[in-house]
């Protein structure tokens, strides 16, 4: 079946770019999901049964990393025969390190005082550094520089690991 | 013999008939069945008027099985043969029960898989005392109905994990019923909800019923119910409050340690105190033990929110949880729906409205709405409902992972992931010339296994001998939109398929339910032979009906040789179904399969093209 060789963009009629619409994958992504969902084929034949199974999965795929804006740099870095090497390349400017290693003791820190206050206000810290970070990656596509773009991938990487990181020390605090 | 009737399927494929599809709620204290009479979602009572049926079985001196009213009124005199809240036992081991001591029956306690209770009908396991229930729940439907049901809709609660999902879908199978969709019943109640208020928007379901807990946010628009997350606790519902009051009665009294039969006097008294509480302001219960001694203490509405204001907390933790999982707050909340009859006590009304800050909606009976949204989707499934105008986007509740080294689980697919959902895992062997390995799979959120739930381990075989690492394996796992995983192996560079070998951990396996539906059918079904045609005959008919419809939907996607192709295969199968042999059936169904493999492709690649119909998608590739 060629619908599971097309790219996530394809599938879901998105241009293949950094800065999509996301009202338009919202829309597109329920379209395409009335039609193939496996509720669609409950009286199918066994392979319509099961087609429908594997593209609603592929479009389920799709949408989960194009909605994500990590996760779609990555993808369209892959599209364009960049890897990002997001485990092996931990190779980062020491400043982002140093920045990194800070918000860690903060967390250390909140979690010996019971401080949630404190994990919020990081919380909004590193999420207005990730939205910096995308309006750079968004000027490294339309100029192409593919590099500097997987760079700052791996640097959202990071900051993803962090906010999941703060999001489950506020979570064990909580309870 | 009769098998020769049902050889003629295609004539009733007429693609409007109206398909007699049920919804059932399989509830830990009352089940339902529902069905969409007249677009009118409607539960079917018995002959006597009764919607909600106790789910409760009993095992009788004279080998019948009572379900329902009649076996509850038994519950105190017979508490060993009389089974109730079988529901906290699907998929679970003994391990798994907190409290032993106040449960009446005696499980059988084998260590390992899932809990066993003692009978005087001998030994059951969950799964056959629910297929008791559902039986029943069958054939209240299909009198009421005057015919065959096509399929059902059951409902579990979000939160069950994949041991829980199989045991009632094997339940369901004992009964004989066609499962059309296990569904979460918070969403289930979303669309009972949704579709009677035409409602938009982010809704939180909160879902306390007799033995579970569940919390589920959905978005809301057009018809399309998305969850965007789940939450919940599978051992918490409203028996915990009753159980809470049975032991203050204990306490209160000063009572030693009670007999079953007076345990299960005090527990329904319990439950009816419980509800007499959430429109009065105090209760006298008043009760004689077998040992004549009297009970007669009150209780009041206000000691019955501290005795119980633990358990209260406990459901708003899932809450918290399920709240950040969807990255909402509070304020992007529409509504909550309550549902479950445990959510009619005050106390829990308060602090859900405190909770949220709005009051909570009621206007659904509690304990119906489940059942009415699992008819309203049935209806749906089986094709009644002209338009496509509704679509159920349900997420998996617990996040599955698998066991590496040290004792940890790698997590391969996160909770609240879409379904359905698949993730690929590349793995190598470890000696030179393996051929077989073991993938241990868990469920739950936590980082070491021993703190997961063990689903199940997959052992694969044959896979070709190569040097130590050589091989790459790759297993794909698949959660389909029931929620249920399944497991393929493929070796990448012989494209060897490995042979896989599930061993449940908490489930039955295979053979065991194959016992289960022999011991379950009359004597004249008994024979293994007779059984296994009639499955055959079964899938031959739904995969003719299948094929034609869809050539008259879709025939001009065929070249004349490719329609006549099928058409050969059909008629050819059609011919073999009166021949009787299985064999030949099979058989037959593979090769019409095989013959219509390509059709199904095209089918699909115009569903995509339907789904875009009408829009320019040239402007938008690139």
């Amino acid at each position: 079946m060629d619908l599971l060789q097309r790219n996530y963009f394809e599938l879901l009629a998105i241009p293949a770019q950094f800065n999509i619409d996301l009202a338009l994958l919202d829309q597109h992504y329920r379209q395409l999901q009335t039609e193939v969902h496996p509720d669609r084929f409950v009286n199918a034949s066994p392979n319509e049964r099961m087609q429908s199974m594997q593209v609603a999965t592929q479009v389920n795929a799709a949408y989960q990393t194009l909605k994500n804006m990590t996760a779609r740099a990555r993808y369209l870095l892959q599209l364009n025969g960049v890897d990002t090497l997001d485990e092996n390349n931990t190779i980062m400017p020491t400043d982002f390190l140093m920045q990194q290693m800070q918000w860690r003791e903060v967390i250390e820190d909140a979690n010996t005082h019971h401080d949630i206050a404190s994990l919020d206000a990081l919380l909004n810290e590193v999420r207005s550094i990730a939205k910096s970070l995308a309006l750079e990656l968004n000027t490294q596509f339309n100029l192409k520089t593919y590099l500097d773009a997987s760079e700052t991938v791996r640097k959202l990487s990071f900051i993803d690991k962090i906010i999941s990181d703060i999001n489950h020390a506020i979570e064990t605090l909580e309870n | 013999m009769a098998l020769l009737q049902i050889a003629e399927p295609g004539m009733s494929a007429a693609p409007h008939q109206h398909k007699l599809a049920i919804g059932i709620d399989l509830g830990t204290t009352n089940s339902l069945v529902a069905t969409v009479q007249s677009g009118m979602s409607t539960v079917l009572q018995d002959e006597h008027g009764h919607a909600l049926l106790p789910s409760v079985v009993r095992y009788k001196e004279d080998g019948n099985i009572s379900v329902g009213l009649s076996a509850q009124a038994a519950q105190s005199s017979d508490p060993k043969n009389t089974i109730s809240s079988v529901k906290r036992f699907m998929g679970r081991g003994i391990n798994d029960i907190p409290d032993t001591t106040h449960i009446p029956y005696q499980f059988r306690d084998t260590g390992v898989g899932m809990v066993q209770i003692e009978t005087r009908a001998g030994i059951k396991s969950p799964v056959e005392i629910s297929a008791e229930i559902l039986r029943s729940l069958k054939s209240r439907a299909e009198k009421a109905l005057g015919g065959e049901l096509t399929g059902a809709v059951i409902t579990v609660p979000a939160y069950f994990d994949d041991a829980q999902r199989q045991a009632t879908k094997d339940a369901a199978r004992l009964a004989g019923l066609n499962v059309l969709r296990l569904l979460n019943e918070p969403t289930a109640a979303a669309v009972a909800y949704g579709l009677d208020n035409a409602s938009e928007g982010v809704y939180v379901i909160y879902d306390l019923g007799g033995g579970t807990f569940d919390i589920s946010i959905l978005r809301l628009a057009k018809g399309i119910f998305e969850v965007l997350a789940t939450n919940g606790d599978s051992a918490l519902g409203g028996d915990d409050f009753d159980h809470r009051i049975f032991c203050w009665i204990l306490a209160e009294a000063k009572l030693p340690p009670l007999n079953q039969e007076d345990t299960r006097v005090l527990l329904t008294k319990a439950r009816e105190v419980k509800e007499w509480l959430s429109e009065n302001s105090d209760a006298q219960i008043t009760s004689v033990l077998s040992n004549g001694k009297l009970v007669n203490i009150k209780l009041s509405a206000e000691k019955l929110v501290e005795l119980t204001q633990t358990l209260v907390t406990k459901t708003l933790n899932p809450t918290r949880k399920a709240l950040r999982d969807s990255n909402l707050s509070i304020d992007d909340i529409n509504g909550i729906v309550m549902v479950g009859g445990a959510t009619r006590m005050p106390q829990i009304r308060q602090a859900v409205a405190a909770f949220f800050k709005q009051e909570p909606l009621t206007n659904l009976d509690p304990d119906k709405v489940v059942a009415l949204g699992a008819a309203i989707q049935a209806n749906a499934l089986v094709g009644n409902r002209s338009e496509n105008d509704l679509l159920l986007l349900d997420v998996i509740p617990l996040s599955l992972g698998i066991e590496t080294m040290g004792g940890l689980v790698e997590r391969i697919i996160p909770r609240n992931a879409t379904l359905p959902i698949a993730r690929a895992q590349d793995f190598t062997t470890f000696k030179d010339g393996q051929t077989a390995m073991s993938v241990h799979i868990l469920q739950g959120e936590r980082e070491l296994v021993s703190d997961c739930r063990s689903l199940a381990r997959f052992e694969l075989r044959g896979i070709p001998p190569m040097a130590a690492g050589a091989a790459r394996i790759r297993v794909a796992f698949q959660v389909d939109a029931d929620g249920l995983l399944s497991v393929t192996a493929r070796e990448q560079s012989t494209g060897v398929v490995a042979e896989i070998i599930v061993k449940p951990s908490y489930g039955l396996t295979e053979d065991e339910i194959t016992n289960m539906l022999k011991s379950s059918f009359g004597l004249a079904e008994q024979d293994k032979q007779s059984r296994a045609l009639r499955e055959a005959i079964v899938d031959a008919d739904r995969l003719i009906e299948a094929i034609n419809a869809a050539i008259l939907q879709d025939g001009h996607l065929l070249t004349a040789d490719e329609l006549i192709a099928i058409e050969a295969e059909l008629a050819s199968l059609k011919n073999t179904c009166a021949s009787n042999d299985k064999d030949k059936i099979v058989s037959s169904v593979e090769a019409l399969n095989h013959a219509s493999e390509n059709f199904a492709a095209r089918r699909m690649d115009e569903s995509v093209k339907k789904a875009f119909a009408g829009q320019d998608l040239n402007k938008l590739v690139l």
